[in-house]
């Protein structure tokens, strides 16, 4: 590989890994919402979760470019608190792909605390153990094949994305500009079929190990066992 | 008086509850399946709140709805022996045996009791049902409990197995103080293992 495009492959999975890591907290904490909570507007939360699955990626990047932008709610906060923006900054890419990618990830380690029999947390319980280290100690535990399946398959999606980034923070080379907004920029240049072959053939393989091992830990998790 | 409980709860047109007063040793509650004996049971542990009453054990009160006591199931000091065991999966058999203990003090004498020693490196999902049952009751114990709650103990064990298992309370009913409540549809376990009986 050139340079050039090892520098964006390094970008992509920057923004993929910044993406996953920033996103898998909050995933977390919403997937124990869905699969325990009891209140009322839960179906409208898990609407709005999924919404980024549904609305067209455009729509998601221009929403994001209104409330990011300087005078957009989150835009203006980010400002006057760290004196930044994250237009046309690897930033807002980490943004755009993590939002893209949490209703995937809510989806995966909502199953996963479902699978968990909560018996056992009761037998817990009876053993000693407040609601917290029940939780922490077998809830946690055996639903983390499915949280590292959400991250495997958040990452996965997060450095294909194009439509929410490209609306969001534009294709800026060096910047912005990931794998899929390069190949898409290298389409459009006279000549450019061979690093379009290239990149492509570098955003398979990647994605193809992101899938295979999501798919080994999620049938991991589904035998309801766990191996350390 | 061990067991001094007095519960009752309201499913739809189902009535649940029981009434009973009872002295040192094993105290059985026997009746015919779907009677609501293990919802007792977590009543008793906390696990269900009952609709109105009364659960106290040795004097303790766990649960006493007019003098709005409730205590959280890890507060009420139960040993609870599940029919279905609920060992934990991914932990090894002596991670589960001392998951409520405060240390590993009793483990040795504990396993030689139930005579599960030689099981302390294995993974749940390895054991018989019967060596399931024996750890599951050895780590209720280990959790230092004031009273043991036991769900149909020998339930879906073989006629070896169960005998194993049966050997085992014997020697705990007759070895320490602990009240027992012990669920059972099987006049012959309720008769062989019951100091005091109650019907439901």
């Amino acid at each position: 590989m050139t340079p050039d495009e090892w520098a964006i492959v390094r970008l992509t999975l920057l923004v993929g890994g910044v993406a996953v890591a920033a996103t898998l907290p909050l995933a977390f904490a919403l997937a124990l919402l869905l699969a325990r909570g009891r209140f009322p507007g839960k179906l409208l939360v898990d609407g709005l979760v999924h919404l980024p699955l549904v609305v067209p990626p455009v729509v998601t990047g221009w929403v994001l470019l209104l409330a990011f932008a300087p005078a957009g709610p989150l835009g203006r906060l980010l400002d006057a608190w760290f004196g930044t923006s994250v237009l046309f900054r690897w930033t807002g890419a980490a943004i755009a792909a993590g939002v893209m990618a949490l209703p995937l990830m809510v989806r995966a380690i909502r199953l996963s605390i479902e699978a968990v029999d909560r018996r056992l947390e009761q037998a817990a319980r009876t053993l000693g153990a407040g609601p917290w280290r029940a939780f922490g100690t077998v809830t946690l535990p055996l639903s983390l094949p499915g949280v590292l399946a959400a991250a495997v398959l958040g990452f996965a999606r997060a450095i294909g994305e194009f439509g929410a980034t490209i609306t969001f923070v534009s294709a800026v080379p060096g910047e912005t500009e990931t794998l899929p907004l390069a190949i898409y920029s290298a389409l459009q240049r006279p000549g450019g079929e061979a690093i379009v072959w290239r990149l492509s053939a570098i955003s398979v393989a990647l994605a193809l190990v992101a899938l295979v091992a999501s798919e080994a830990l999620a049938r991991r998790a589904g035998r309801g066992t766990h191996v350390l | 008086m061990s067991f001094d409980v007095a519960v009752q709860l309201t499913r739809g047109d189902a009535r649940i509850g029981a009434a009973f007063q009872t002295g040192a040793g094993v105290t059985v509650l026997f009746g015919r399946s779907g009677v609501g004996k293990t919802t007792v049971l977590n009543m008793v542990a906390g696990l269900i709140r009952p609709d109105k009453g009364h659960a106290r054990v040795n004097g303790r009160t766990l649960y006493d709805r007019n003098a709005a006591v409730d205590l959280p199931p890890e507060r009420r000091r139960a040993g609870y022996v599940f029919q279905e065991t609920r060992l934990f999966p991914h932990r090894r058999v002596r991670a589960n045996l001392l998951y409520g203990a405060e240390d590993e003090a009793r483990l040795a004498e504990t396993a030689a009791m139930l005579d599960i020693a030689h099981l302390l490196d294995r993974w749940p999902r390895t054991l018989s049902g019967g060596e399931a049952r024996r750890v599951a009751i050895g780590r209720a114990l280990l959790s230092d409990p004031e009273f043991l709650l036991l769900d149909e103990p020998l339930a879906s064990l073989d006629a070896a197995r169960a005998d194993e298992v049966m050997r085992a309370l014997e020697r705990l009913r007759d070895g320490t103080r602990l009240p027992m409540l012990l669920v059972t549809h099987d006049p012959a376990e309720a008769e062989r293992l019951g100091n005091h009986v109650v019907r439901l």
